[in-house]
Formats: C-alpha cells, structure tokens, sequence
C-alpha cells in the first residue's frame, strides 16, 4: 500500500508519467495534440523496448519488468502506444528483426485478421481498429506468407489510413496494407491466436493498473466529500461498494499477473490468459460502475478525470478478445479434459 | 497513496508438488475403498477417516515436531487441504481442529494442555467445535454474554452457545466467555478463550436442524460447568486481541471458495467433450473465477508463510470466494442442458445431486465465519474509511 517499490524500472516509469502524464496531457492527447514530452521521456528511458534484447536495439529486461511498467501506463491512462510497441518490439524480436526507434504498433490485432505477404513481396489485406497507427512509425505486421507466418516490418508512412476511435478517445484505425512492400520480413513462430493472447495478457495488465487507479480515486473521493454533515465515506453503502471494488481491483490484479507469468513461459499457456481476460474484463465493467457510483455527477463530467480510467476500462475490456470470446474458449479447453479433469487443469500452473 | 491490497503469485516448492501426488494416490485408494464417495452420500464426517490423514502426518502440519507436529509449509498445508476439499473426502471430524483451534492453543495455551492435546490433533484423534455465536450475539462478537466465574482452581461457566457447528460430535470446544464487563473506553474487553472438555459435567448439547434436514449445528447449555484454571487460553479479559490472527487462518482457505465445486464438475460431465457456445461461455466464466481465487488464496497462504498475518488479504479472498460459490449453481442451472438433451451417457443423478446440495447450503455460505456484511466492513477498515 504504498508508492515506491524495489523495482527501478517501475520506478522510472512512475516518475516519468507523474511529471509528464497529467490528466491534461491526456485530453489533449484525445483532441489529437501528440504528447511529445512524454513520448520523448518514454523512449529516452529505453521503456519502449524493455523487451527487445539489447543486439535487437533495445533494453533487454525481463517480461516481469515490462508488464509492471505495462500496470503503471495503466494507472496513468498514459496515451500513447507505450503497450503496442512492446508488444511489436516482442514480436519482431521473435522473428529476429532489429527493432527501430519511435513509436510501433501491431496489425492484425484480430483472431480472424488476415494479412497476406505474396510471392513478389508485397502485403495484401486491411487490418481493423490497428491502435495508434496514425502515431506509428512503423507496423510490425503478423503476416502469412504460403500458409507459414512471417514478421513483417512496414513503415506507416506508406500506409493507407482510415481514422477511427476507441471509447477511450484513443486512435483505432483502420489500415489497408495492399501492394505495399515492408523493409523487412522474417519468419516467425507465432501464429495469430498467440499474438491476441499476448495482446490480450498485456490488456488485462493495463486493467488492473486503471483499476487499481479508480479504487485510489474512489477511496480519496469519498473521504473528501460531505454529505449529510459527513464524509460519505462514513455510510455503509459507500463503504461495501468500495470493499466489493477493492475486491474486484485485487482479482484483477492477480489474475493479470498470472497472464504476465505465462507469457514468459517458452510455451505461452492459454488458459492463463483466457482466465485472465475474462477476469480483468468483469472486473473492469463492475469496477468501473462502482467507481462512478461513488463519484456521482462529479465523475460524469468530462472535467473530471475518472474517465480516463474508466473509458479505458470499457475499450481494452473489448480487444484482443473480450470476457465472452475468451470464456468460451476456456470452457471448450475444460470440457476437452472433461468433468474429472477439471481440477487437475485448476491446479496445473502451480 | 496506492489503496490496493496485493496478492502476489506463489510458486509451489517442489516438495508440495510431490505431495499433491501423494494426496491424490491417498484420496484414490480411500474411494475405491469405499470409504468415502467424491459424490457425496456418505456424509463429510468420519474419525475413521481423519486418523488415517493424522497418521499420513497431514494434520498439524506447520506445527513443531515436540507437539506432534511436522514442520512443513503452509503451503504444503494448503495442498492437502485442497486435495481433500476438492475430492470431498470426509475431513470435518478434524479440519476445525486443525485450521483454527490447534494453531490457538499452539500461541496462546499453556505447556501442560499443548502437551496433551496438540499431538492428539495431528493424530487426528480430537474433533473441535468453536463456541462464538450467542442467541444474542451473532455477528457482534463482542457482546457475548456466557459467562466464566471465578472459582477455586477454575471457572464455573453459565449462559448459552450457539449455531455452534458439529458441537455434538466434538470432543473440545474454544469458547469465547465474559470474565468481566466491558469497559467504557473499549467495548471488546473482558472476554476470555477457553478450552472446554464438552464431557464436563453441566454441558448439555441440543441439535437445531438446518433447511437441508441435516443436524449440523447446536445449541450448547453450560449450566455451572467448570472449567479447570488450566484451560485458560490467553490472557483473562483480553481475547480480543488474540482472534485477530485466528481469522486470518480461517478466513482465505479453499473452504471459502470450493463448497459447490462439484456442481460446476457435474456440469461439465453434462457437457460433454463438444459443449455448444453458450455452455461452452458460461464454463469458461465460473472456472476463470474459481482459478482466480485460488490463486489469491494461495497467496494468502504464501503470506501466512512468511510470517505475516493477511487479515483484510483473507476478508477479501471469503467475500469474493464465498460469492462466487454462492452464485455458482444458480449459473450452473441455468446453463445444464434441458432433459431430454442431455447425452445418453451422462450421469443426471450426479449432476441433480451436486446441484440440489449447492443449491440448499448455498445461503450459510455467505453467513458462517462472518458474514458478508461484517467482511466487507473489515475491508472498508483496510481501505481507511472507518
């Protein structure tokens, strides 16, 4: 329960989004106004790459390091694609493809996206809802290549981009990849649904940093404010709704950490990211009601910042497969083991 | 200021992992025996069954070998505990004993009754039942009223338990009892734990049956039965400082989340190996829930090992745990298939069963060991806001 930990990377992290991350910097940022400082900070740090190894360009630290930065960005609402190019920088690593400065983002981020590489080296599809293309410098593209997949470097400038937004006021943006030659390509051993699953771990990361950030708003907003000659902190509704968001807060948080684990596995264990998701996305939709519950009119403006959590909590809630996508996916890994393997598959990670 | 509680990840020490094998070929001999059946039907309580887990060396396990203990984790505790609340071996005859009023009477009692009685715990020999509720005192612990008596060489005890589980089958109780007045300056004051021998003389057991027809809990009359000096647990007047940790143990284990598991179990059996989406969605839900608390509950275990005392940790993992498996068979009906849909194969009378049970205690879940309401409250106080 406190601020500082022994972590010196999150640390890092922390500074940089207290001094260039306020809530301004985040409505500017939806108005389109491109946070440089704070982009510029990020990447002074090295944090954008932490997961590219340092003969790839980047800072060579652990995936423990860059999912706890991963729930500070979270907690800041930081709006930039500090989450994409890690996991590009993660994904071209993969495929042995030296990793270029500035900001990266994914494509497909869909299960059912489909990006072709054809014979004369050209890429053939559209990706929807790419986050913060229009930011990007380049795309780091999952693409099939004669059936097989392959990396695929492309810089976005090349790009035809049609402009979309998240709930969050975030860049989603549709991009159309066809007849356009990337800088480099090299095959890869990831496939689709291992990108929306590692997509998908650094989300549920993302929640429970946005959780952990309305519980702290919450608890300090029903502190501060009086009603009937008292905080309403003091009343027994507002006190059980806060408990049953600081419980909500705490599952995520386990839950996205179990994720975390799992994707520094050789093998990425889907079941963890599945129960993660589908955790961090309840958690995130009764979290969210909570914490506006207890911020009344206040937390409904836009003046007030609680939405730069809470929007956020309904857009990454959505992506790389929402609670529903992944529950059934669980469950037809449940029901392949059958009834008395259920516990077994419970008690497997540890 | 950060107001999140933590619940890091635990990594299970290989030793633990090799005794979850070792339960696992124990509960599977013991059900082929016939002693107990994973489906329920022969009731949760044998001593039989609980000095055979005793003689294994799987009661008593965090405590030191000169009382009868065995010195391991508390996380290879909490395999155990799992192991046999999963498989729903029979382990009420000892569990209270081992969970709660052992780990008391280890902190807190004298030489000569840790001596005598702890090693006959981790045999597996002694049931226990907890004496806190009164039938003016419920969730407000502190105002118990039974009353303890000083008298030579003793306490002469007066005034009434109750809803006091297994009671009638427990060979000791831990009671909570009023040795003096609270005072202004601190309403919690003035109780005492104490060890009762329930064969003491002036004890008398009444069954109060609950909605399932089973007799489970009591009510226990003390009408001037004493208590040797002995027995006294603690300080006099000053109980409310030594339960605190006690809930602790009791508060984030597998029991607080695992009670209707086996609906969830049957369901699946319903299922099949090609459920349709929705069935195949509402599995995917419940066990992304139950995985989760686990994890947590065993964190709590992992903090329980390192010497910390987890109390609002463990108030989360029952209020979140205790929800979940409250909820879970009125998701696991409306998810079965409808008969006539079901496969040819499947057990329906197993899944009904399973069912059924969920579905009755379903209500106690959320009440016993501290409500819901008193949980939460616990947890605002975590959160600073009372």
């Amino acid at each position: 329960m406190n601020d500082s930990t022994d972590n010196i990377i999150v640390d890092t992290a922390t500074r940089i989004f207290q001094d260039l991350c306020e809530p301004n910097t985040v409505n500017e940022a939806e108005k389109g106004i491109w946070p440089k400082a704070l982009w510029a900070a990020l990447e002074a740090s090295g944090l954008p790459l932490t997961w590219v190894p340092e003969e790839l360009g980047g800072a060579g630290a652990t995936f423990g390091d860059g999912f706890a930065v991963l729930r500070v960005a979270g907690r800041f609402a930081s709006p930039v694609p500090l989450a994409e190019t890690l996991i590009a920088g993660w994904l071209l690593t993969r495929a042995g493809i030296p990793v270029p400065n500035g900001p990266l983002t994914i494509a497909p981020i869909h299960a059912d996206g489909r990006i072709t590489l054809g014979p004369d080296g050209t890429l053939t599809g559209r990706a929807r809802r790419v986050p913060f293309a229009r930011n990007a410098g380049h795309i780091a593209v999952l693409a099939q290549r004669g059936g097989e997949p392959a990396a695929a470097l492309v810089a976005a400038a090349d790009l035809e981009i049609s402009q979309a937004t998240s709930l969050a006021g975030e860049p989603r943006d549709d991009v159309s990849f066809d007849g356009v030659t990337p800088e480099t390509v090299q095959s890869v051993s990831v496939d689709q649904s291992q990108l929306v699953a590692f997509g998908a771990a650094v989300r549920a990361q993302q929640i429970a940093g946005a959780l952990e950030k309305i519980l702290d708003q919450s608890v300090q907003y029903a502190l501060d404010r009086v009603q009937f000659g008292r905080p309403i902190a003091k009343f027994q509704a507002v006190q059980h709704n806060l408990a049953i968001l600081a419980g909500e807060v705490a599952a995520a948080s386990a839950a996205a950490d179990a994720a975390a684990d799992a994707c520094a596995m050789p093998e990425i264990a889907m079941s963890e990211i599945a129960i993660a998701k589908v955790r961090c996305g309840e958690a995130a939709g009764t979290g969210a009601a909570i914490a506006h519950q207890v911020h009344g009119a206040m937390g409904f403006t836009y003046e007030h910042s609680l939405h730069h959590a809470t929007r956020r909590l309904w857009s990454w809630r959505e992506e790389f497969g929402n609670e529903a996508v992944w529950a059934a996916q669980l469950g037809r890994m449940v029901a392949e083991r059958g009834a008395d393997g259920l516990w077994p598959f419970i008690t497997a990670g540890s | 200021m950060s107001y999140s509680f933590r619940f890091d990840p635990v990594e299970l020490p290989p030793a633990a992992k090799e005794l979850r094998k070792e339960v696992r070929a124990f509960l599977r001999e013991e059900i082929e025996a016939g002693t107990f059946s994973p489906y329920g039907g022969k009731g949760s309580f044998s001593r039989e069954f609980s000095r055979k887990v005793g003689a294994k060396g799987w009661i008593g396990m965090t405590w030191p070998k000169k009382y009868g203990g065995h010195e391991r984790s508390h996380l290879e505790r909490y395999v155990v505990i799992e192991e046999m609340l999963a498989a729903r071996a029979p382990t009420r005859a000892h569990s209270t004993a081992d969970r709660q009023s052992g780990p008391v009477i280890l902190r807190y009692g004298q030489e000569e009754i840790k001596q005598k009685i702890l090693p006959q715990i981790a045999r597996g020999e002694l049931c226990f039942c907890i004496g806190l509720s009164e039938p003016n005192s419920g969730s407000d612990v502190f105002a118990s009223s039974t009353r303890a008596t000083k008298t030579d060489g003793g306490w002469l005890v007066n005034g009434r338990k109750i809803w006091t589980s297994n009671a009638h089958q427990s060979d000791y109780m831990i009671a909570l009892l009023r040795t003096s007045p609270p005072t202004k300056e601190n309403r919690r004051h003035g109780l005492t734990q104490f060890l009762v021998d329930m064969k003491t003389p002036g004890i008398t057991t009444r069954p109060i049956i609950n909605l399932t027809g089973s007799h489970d809990f009591n009510e226990v009359v003390f009408d001037d039965a004493f208590i040797p000096d002995s027995h006294l647990i603690g300080e006099v007047d000053m109980a409310w400082k030594q339960a605190t940790d006690e809930l602790a143990y009791e508060r984030s284990g597998p029991d607080r989340w695992i009670e209707t598991f086996s609906c969830l179990v049957e369901l699946v059996r319903q299922a099949g190996e090609e459920p349709g989406e929705r069935l195949a969605e509402g599995i995917g839900r419940e066990v992304a829930h139950l995985a989760t608390l686990r994890r947590m509950s065993l964190s709590v275990a992992g903090m329980l090992q390192a010497g910390k005392t987890p109390m609002v940790e463990a108030a989360v993992v029952k209020d979140l745990g205790t929800n979940f498996e409250q909820a879970l068979p009125d998701k696991v009906r409306l998810l079965a298939p409808p008969v006539g849909d079901s496969l040819p194969d499947t057990n329906d009378d197993r899944f009904e069963q399973a069912l059924r049970y969920a579905t009755l205690i379903a209500p106690k879940l959320t009440i016993q060991g501290g409500t819901r309401e008193v949980l939460r409250g616990i947890i605002a106080r975590g959160l600073g806001l009372r």
